[in-house]
């Protein structure tokens, strides 16, 4: 009894950026923004974590926005609407602190953690917000979902680091201009660690003239149960804590997590990441080619 | 009367060669022929006072098994014991006999005599039985009654299993709730392959099946459903065994390098995603030079898991003596034969890592035994500046796990001790009167048939409790 594939949209030209929703009832009923589920698209995959981009309750159906970048989601790229995930768990991880602040919310989206901040702007949006959305992205192409984004939002702001569309330069220029003008209560950032990093360290209080914002990030650890038993995704507080992404968060607070470390944690399975990616490329080819040789031939 | 033949020697178990094994996930102790077991049979003296059921957390009809397998009634031996074990494979494979049921038979109180093989035996009627499906009448340990009433089991592991097995026994609609995709729990992602085939946990996990009990997984109970909604889709009791929660990190620097992994992670990777077969796509990590610490089950586990992933060196840091060893001595003297090495009376200091955040060497300090402290053991005690680097690129902890706060945080008027495992009478009921509990989530770490003594714990109050509800 797997989970249907209902639509695959490719997002970018590359077809490395894609939207599946997925046909999941239950897990739909009670998804939220800051929830992960955890996939594993056949027998002998592996079990890996993406973060609720959408839902919705009526249809039964899931959103995720996927990037193409190791052997399971370059498996998951290619498989076709009607083609089933063969497990789906969720949701997982903790929801998203919705609650009507006295000023503006901004919420920063980086690349693919684009997505994940649709569910929570438009929760924060219904409980009455106001809110400011800053959308990163490297290019114009990789850009998606803005005209999601201008529908439940006060104010969209996108940039690209060649300024291919909106503003040229980082999020975090945007949101310093933002946070330095006026009063805002909360910041939810989610993107790559990197970005996540610095928009944390701008909001921190640690800089001259920027006042301190709380903030919260989306940690994407590595994991393998997503349940609190493996200890995979732990991650240093600089506090000195240890908690642990997958029941603790994956949102937490951004002021408190040691990034630094977190960058080498996640870079535990890389050279064997790069390794399995290639052999499941060149089979792939190996199969097309079969194919195309064996055309019109009947089996 | 007969004078009864003392055999003092047991008959031993077949394994695989150490050497060849080491290379392999297979399973090491290959259990007895018949001839083996009907050797073994024989040395049991029927003794009145029945001291190894006592010894057992499940009250397994032990003389009467035996006694029937002397009678070469494999049949009725199996029967005799699934009248109070519903997983005998796995019980004759990873129960701690020494310490139950073996440890009180009278034979072994003899001078120079050991006890029965007990387990050895349920292992060879238990696996007789699954060569032997065809024999087993349909619907043999259930009964059907018109109106089924809905029990919830959360957890699939030994303690629901059992819990199940003995509720649909009784008549009960039950339906087992997983939050892993596979079924089983500790027995398919904690204990490896080489130690209980995971075909053998299907089997028995079938035999519930066809008994009407049903299984879904990949549900988080807590998450996906709460108890609440479970109450409204017309469940009227449950039993909670959710089992081990967040794994034990020792407070030391370097925990958070690359390479320092918690047991449960290994174990999971290998065992329940199959990271050891090229075919899977989970990764783990193939380190040459390994550190394990504790030394526990888990820890052997772990040792024997890290040396068939292609390890070259091996070594067990364990801060107390070999004569303190939580593990089962069988598994100790199966790690030894495969080339793990024990270093005693060490305790982990520092974790020390490399630029690139990856370990490269475990630093540990020599200790001594004090006075014996709450436990009854003798405490270990430091040795100052007695500090030294073992050179290895892997650390996994095998020293425990807190209560997994996943259900518990999730479940309104649940009662938690200070620890956070959830609290329960003699009847195993927790606070909330539909709802029992039992296992790791209730006592802490323990073991599988004490999990499974639980489950069957709790089958008895949730009939008890469901008994009352009808009367009422």
């Amino acid at each position: 009894m797997g989970h249907k594939i209902i639509s695959k949209t490719f997002l970018n030209p590359e077809h490395s950026v894609f939207e599946l929703i997925i046909k999941a009832p239950q897990i739909a009923q009670k998804a939220s923004g800051g929830n992960f589920l955890i996939l594993r698209i056949d027998e002998k995959g592996e079990r890996f974590p993406l973060t609720v981009a959408d839902y919705n309750r009526e249809e039964g159906t899931i959103t995720m926005v996927v990037m193409a970048i190791g052997k399971s989601t370059t498996q998951l790229a290619k498989l076709e609407v009607g083609e089933e995930i063969m497990d789906l768990v969720g949701p997982l991880g903790k929801k998203a602190h919705i609650k009507k602040f006295p000023n503006p919310v901004v919420l920063v989206g980086g690349g693919v953690g684009i997505a994940p901040i649709y569910p929570q702007a438009k929760e924060l949006k219904e409980a009455g917000n106001e809110i400011i959305i800053i959308l990163g992205a490297r290019t114009a192409n990789l850009l998606f979902w803005k005209e999601k984004f201008d529908i439940i939002a006060d104010e969209v702001i996108i940039t690209t680091d060649d300024g291919t569309i909106g503003r040229k330069g980082l999020v975090t220029h945007v949101l310093e201009e933002i946070i330095t003008s006026r009063p805002i209560s909360q910041v939810i950032a989610i993107g790559p660690l990197i970005m996540m990093k610095f928009v944390a360290l701008l909001t921190n209080g640690s800089k001259e003239g920027v006042p301190k914002v709380p903030t919260t990030v989306s940690l994407n650890t590595i994991m393998v149960d997503g349940t609190g038993m493996c200890g995979g995704c732990r991650f240093q507080q600089l506090d000195g804590g240890t908690k642990y992404a997958c029941v603790d968060g994956p949102d937490v607070d951004g002021h408190n997590v040691d990034f630094d470390n977190l960058l080498k944690r996640n870079s535990r399975f890389l050279r064997v990441e790069k390794v399995r990616l290639s052999h499941y490329n060149e089979k792939c080819r190996a199969e097309a080619k079969f194919c195309e040789e064996n055309e019109g031939e009947e089996f | 009367m007969v004078k009864m033949q003392i055999i003092k020697e047991r008959t031993p178990m077949p394994v695989q060669d150490p050497k060849e094994r080491g290379q392999n996930f297979s399973e090491v102790a290959l259990g007895f022929t018949e001839e083996m077991a009907l050797q073994e049979a024989k040395r049991c003296l029927k003794c009145k006072n029945r001291a190894c059921v006592k010894g057992c957390p499940v009250e397994v009809p032990i003389p009467e098994f035996i006694a029937l397998i002397n009678e070469k009634d494999y049949r009725g031996a199996i029967n005799k014991i699934k009248e109070k074990n519903v997983l005998p494979a796995i019980c004759g494979r990873v129960c701690p006999q020494e310490n139950q049921c073996e440890k009180f038979c009278t034979l072994g109180k003899i001078k120079e005599s050991k006890p029965v093989g007990i387990g050895r035996l349920e292992r060879f009627v238990a696996d007789w039985d699954m060569e032997h499906p065809e024999d087993i009448p349909e619907g043999a340990f259930c009964e059907d009654t018109e109106e089924k009433i809905k029990v919830a089991i959360i957890g699939a592991g030994p303690a629901g299993l059992t819990c199940a097995g003995e509720l649909a026994a009784k008549g009960y609609d039950v339906t087992i709730f997983e939050a892993f995709h596979k079924t089983g729990g500790v027995l398919v992602y904690g204990i490896p392959e080489f130690r209980l085939p995971k075909e053998i946990v299907r089997k028995e996990i079938n035999k519930l099946r066809d008994c009407g009990v049903k299984l879904e997984t990949n549900k988080v109970i807590g998450q996906i459903l709460t108890l609440e909604d479970l109450r409204q889709k017309g469940f009227k009791a449950f039993f909670v065994a959710v089992g081990a929660g967040l794994p034990i990190f020792l407070d030391i620097p370097g925990t958070e390098l690359n390479g320092v992994l918690s047991a449960n992670e290994i174990l999971t990777r290998v065992n329940l995603m199959k990271a050891y077969d090229p075919e899977y796509d989970t990764p783990v990590e193939r380190a040459k030079k390994v550190a394990v610490i504790g030394g526990g089950n888990v820890a052997m586990d772990s040792a024997r898991t890290a040396l068939r992933l292609g390890a070259e060196k091996v070594i067990v840091v364990y801060r107390r003596s070999e004569k303190e060893l939580p593990a089962r001595h069988e598994e100790y003297e199966h790690a030894v034969e495969e080339g793990i090495e024990f270093h005693f009376l060490r305790n982990p200091t520092k974790i020390i890592g490399g630029e690139d955040g990856f370990v490269k060497g475990l630093e540990v300090v020599k200790m001594e035994l004090g006075e014996p402290d709450a436990s009854g053991r003798r405490r270990p005690i430091v040795q100052p500046n007695t500090e030294y680097i073992l050179d290895v690129d892997l650390v996994v902890m095998a020293i425990g796990a807190r209560a997994n706060p996943l259900f518990t945080s999730q479940t309104e008027g649940l009662k938690l001790n200070k620890w956070g495992y959830i609290e329960v009478n003699d009847e195993l009921q927790t606070s909330l009167p539909d709802t029992f509990s039992g296992g790791d989530i209730v006592t802490g770490s323990a073991t599988v048939i004490s999990a499974m003594g639980a489950g069957k714990q709790a089958a008895y109050g949730i009939h008890d409790y469901l008994q009352k509800q009808i009367t009422e």
